[in-house]
């Protein structure tokens, strides 16, 4: 019979390639598809998604027994998780400064810049640093960690409506790249990424965290504004083409079904298979979606998502 | 695709002969299209008409239906790439292949497993599909008993997987009632199978991973032989090709209408897994892009879990987001002096509020108000967010009862019902929690005093 005939779609745009990494550090390239994820008759993916691992600043206090065995000691100390998190393979660290957090130990640029130089030094890997989640809290410290990093092209976040001003003078200044976190929603996040460019951001400083929700808790929401975002990019839109980060660790194992050990319903099954797994579905679905960046938290998640990325490529 | 009235209209007679009961062949064809009143109305249509007619109206991907009366199964029909244009329709079927070269006690203790499981998730209880028996001994007899213990202990649908067409026709001559999903179709054996399918009028597997050129042209000759009731399995059974083939699968099938491929797809995600994990990895991109019965190579509780919700959130329809049923719920274990806060039935809001308390480690009740689905912020410029509203879920719940306090936790962005919400419920405290749901467990520990 006569070949088939792919049914390639005309896109115009592509998502845009987003480097992080400088001045002696390991670089890494994300972003720069053509296509959707993984339609290879119609397009390329020149770069493949990169696998973050989140370390935090403090040990954690509310982590999984599973998380905590896998991890050992190292909790207690940010520059050897960060050596831990290299040898598990990841790609990237996604550092969260959570001691700063006022209901944490409220500590300030201080500590920040110890903290960073501690990872700094302990890894040549790439490097994403987010502060608290808390608007003020987060300049404080961010803009501590910038000098610290400066030349090294790191990530920055996130950055909030509230507090994009801050972060992305201080991006441009030190030559990192901006986590614009936007709500799960698609308006929300090209308009974030729109006020970002007026303050003279380049676009291709900016990565997108459209906000993840975790397996049985928003996945379909995060999923489809995240769909709608690459399909956005790819018809031509600038301002909704950059790379996309999913925290699809902290999300997955903040959920009942990944911390509940007592009183389990039966039909859970496993504890600690179903945790992981847990994991592993949630990343797995927004790589479908259109994840650049993975952010897990589960050495075990690492090695199966990387499995299935070495696999896809 | 459906037609549109004009599209029909051009089929009918055009002879505005009222035998329809409608005053013009142009009125009827739009009620046709509407699904008001059925083609065979009209008494005037001639044979060939009828059947332009059926061929245009066919969906793009077919719906096939297998299973019997304990448990149905439909898959297919799909109408769109993403999601958010429309919805997924059908949710695949989860199954689990089960080998007869396995002794019949440990087939039956996995029949029963699978059978017997059952998990709740937002008031939805869900369940798996069945079972794929496979001829692995290549011994009929020793088939036909896995099949017939299958079928005995489990009301749930069957696949039978067999190369052979005679061992075939015994299996679902056995199984008929179950209506099986006949396993499959191959360049090899095809008009065989075809025989048995059409027989027993069940759905036919092809399958063909040598490429979708090859895959098509076995499509091709079992329609011709008669089957209408096609499940495709382009054999992606690693990561490697399984995005790319099923997108172009579904692209031809809505795009070019293209018949040979309109069908749903099945997978069998844990042929080429090492582990577990990578099985529930590769399972879970099927569920979310393309495939529509997918079969498992093992079972547990803790792998079924996560995929049944992946699969419930998936075919999840947009437009109609899940609302939680309205009452009083538990997160954690609250004691009667645990807080008390009330929020939306939209499912999100729930998922994130409760997340968030859970995260806080402080047990809590959480009253959950009927908004018809809106989120706190829409649900009040609504007016489906009130004092009114708040205060007879409280009353309706018997919220009283369960607390040993009596103050109630706002969501910050409605802080403006506080006044209002007191007098209608007298005798209560009520107490501004946070603007967002991430800061619960700060005010919790800080701030919340009954
Ligand atoms: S019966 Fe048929 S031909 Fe007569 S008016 Fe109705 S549609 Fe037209």
């Amino acid at each position: 019979m006569a070949p088939l005939e792919a049914p390639v779609e005309k896109w115009t745009g592509k998502i845009r390639e987003l480097k992080l990494g400088s001045g002696g550090r390991k670089t890494i390239t994300v972003g720069g598809g053509t296509t959707l994820p993984f339609v290879k008759f119609e397009g390329a993916q020149p770069h493949r998604p990169a696998i973050a691992i989140e370390v935090q600043d403090k040990e954690p206090t509310d982590w999984s027994e599973f998380l905590v065995s896998a991890w050992g000691d190292a909790l207690k100390n940010p520059g050897a998780w960060a050596k831990k998190a290299a040898e598990f393979g990841a790609d990237l660290l996604y550092i969260r400064l959570a001691s700063a957090h006022p209901e944490a130990s409220n500590t300030g640029a201080a500590q920040a810049k110890k903290s960073a130089s501690e990872v700094l030094s302990a890894v040549d890997l790439p490097v994403i640093f987010v502060g608290p989640d808390v608007a003020e809290k987060d300049n404080e410290v961010l803009v501590a960690v910038s000098d610290v990093a400066k030349g090294q092209r790191v990530g920055l976040g996130n950055c909030v409506e509230k507090n994009y001003k801050t972060i992305a003078a201080t991006c441009m200044a030190d030559g990192h790249v901006a986590i614009a976190k936007t709500p799960i929603e698609i308006n929300l996040a090209k308009q974030l990424n729109i006020l970002l460019s007026d303050v003279g951001l380049s676009p291709d400083s900016i990565l997108m965290d459209p906000t993840t929700g975790a397996l049985g808790y928003g996945l379909e929401y995060t999923y489809s504004v995240m769909e709608r975002l690459r399909l956005a990019a790819l018809m031509g839109d600038g301002m909704t083409s950059m790379p996309m980060i999913c925290t699809a660790g902290e999300e997955s194992w903040r959920q009942k079904e990944s911390k509940a050990t007592l009183d389990v319903p039966q039909a859970w099954g496993d504890n600690q298979e179903r945790s992981l797994i847990w994991e592993n579905v949630t990343a797995i679905s927004l790589l479908a979606a259109g994840a650049d960046i993975l952010v897990l938290r589960h050495p075990k998640t690492v090695v199966t998502v990387k499995a299935a990325l070495d696999k896809s490529f | 695709m459906a037609l549109t009235g004009i599209e029909i209209y051009k089929y009918l007679p055009k002879t505005n002969c009222k035998k329809c009961n409608f005053p013009t062949c142009l009125a009827f064809a739009m009620k046709v299209a509407a699904r008001v009143v059925d083609i065979t109305a009209c008494p005037d249509l001639s044979a060939q008409s009828k059947a332009a007619l059926e061929s245009a109206g066919r969906p793009p991907i077919r719906l096939v239906k297998f299973g019997g009366d304990t448990h149905k199964v439909e898959v297919g029909n799909e109408t769109v790439m993403f999601r958010h244009e429309k919805t997924f329709y059908h949710p695949p079927a989860i199954m689990v292949r089960i080998k007869d070269t396995a002794s019949k006690e440990d087939i039956a203790k996995l029949v029963d497993e699978v059978g017997g499981y059952q998990v709740e998730r937002v008031g939805m209880k869900l369940t798996m599909d069945g079972f794929a028996v496979e001829n692995a001994s290549k011994d009929q007899a020793r088939f036909l008993e896995a099949v017939e213990t299958v079928l005995a202990k489990s009301g749930l649908a069957v696949a039978l997987m067999s190369d052979n067409p005679a061992t075939m026709d015994a299996a679902v001559a056995k199984a008929a009632a179950r209506k099986p999903v006949v396993y499959a179709a191959t360049k090899e054996n095809w008009s065989g199978m075809a025989d048995i399918a059409k027989k027993h009028s069940c759905p036919l597997v092809v399958r063909d991973s040598s490429g979708l050129e090859n895959l098509v042209a076995l499509s091709e000759k079992v329609a011709q032989a008669g089957i209408e009731d096609i499940i495709l399995d382009p054999g992606v059974d690693s990561f490697k090709s399984s995005i790319d083939s099923l997108t172009e699968i579904r692209r031809l099938a809505l795009k070019k209408n293209f018949r040979p491929l309109g069908f749903p797809v099945m997978t069998f995600p844990g042929v080429q897994a090492k582990t577990t994990e990578e099985e529930a990895a590769l399972a879970a991109e099927q569920i979310s892009k393309y495939s529509s019965v997918v079969v498992l190579e093992h079972f547990s509780p803790a792998l079924a879990y996560p995929l049944l919700t992946l699969r419930l959130n998936i075919y999840t329809d947009p437009q109609k987001p899940i609302q939680m049923a309205a009452g009083i719920y538990e997160v954690g274990a609250p004691k009667p002096d645990s807080p008390l806060c009330i929020t939306t039935n939209f499912s999100l809001t729930y998922f994130s509020v409760a997340g968030e308390i859970e995260a806080s480690g402080v047990p809590s009740w959480l009253l959950i108000c009927d908004t018809e689905g809106l989120s706190v912020l829409t649900a009040w410029a609504a007016g489906k967010f009130d004092a009114e509203r708040i205060a007879k879920a409280v009353k309706q719940f018997n919220v009283a009862d369960k607390i040993s306090h009596k103050s109630i936790v706002l969501p910050g962005k409605v802080a403006v019902l506080r006044g209002e919400l007191e007098e209608e419920l007298s005798g209560w405290k009520v107490l501004v929690g946070p603007m967002e749901a991430m800061d619960v467990g700060g005010y919790f520990k800080k701030t919340w005093k009954p």
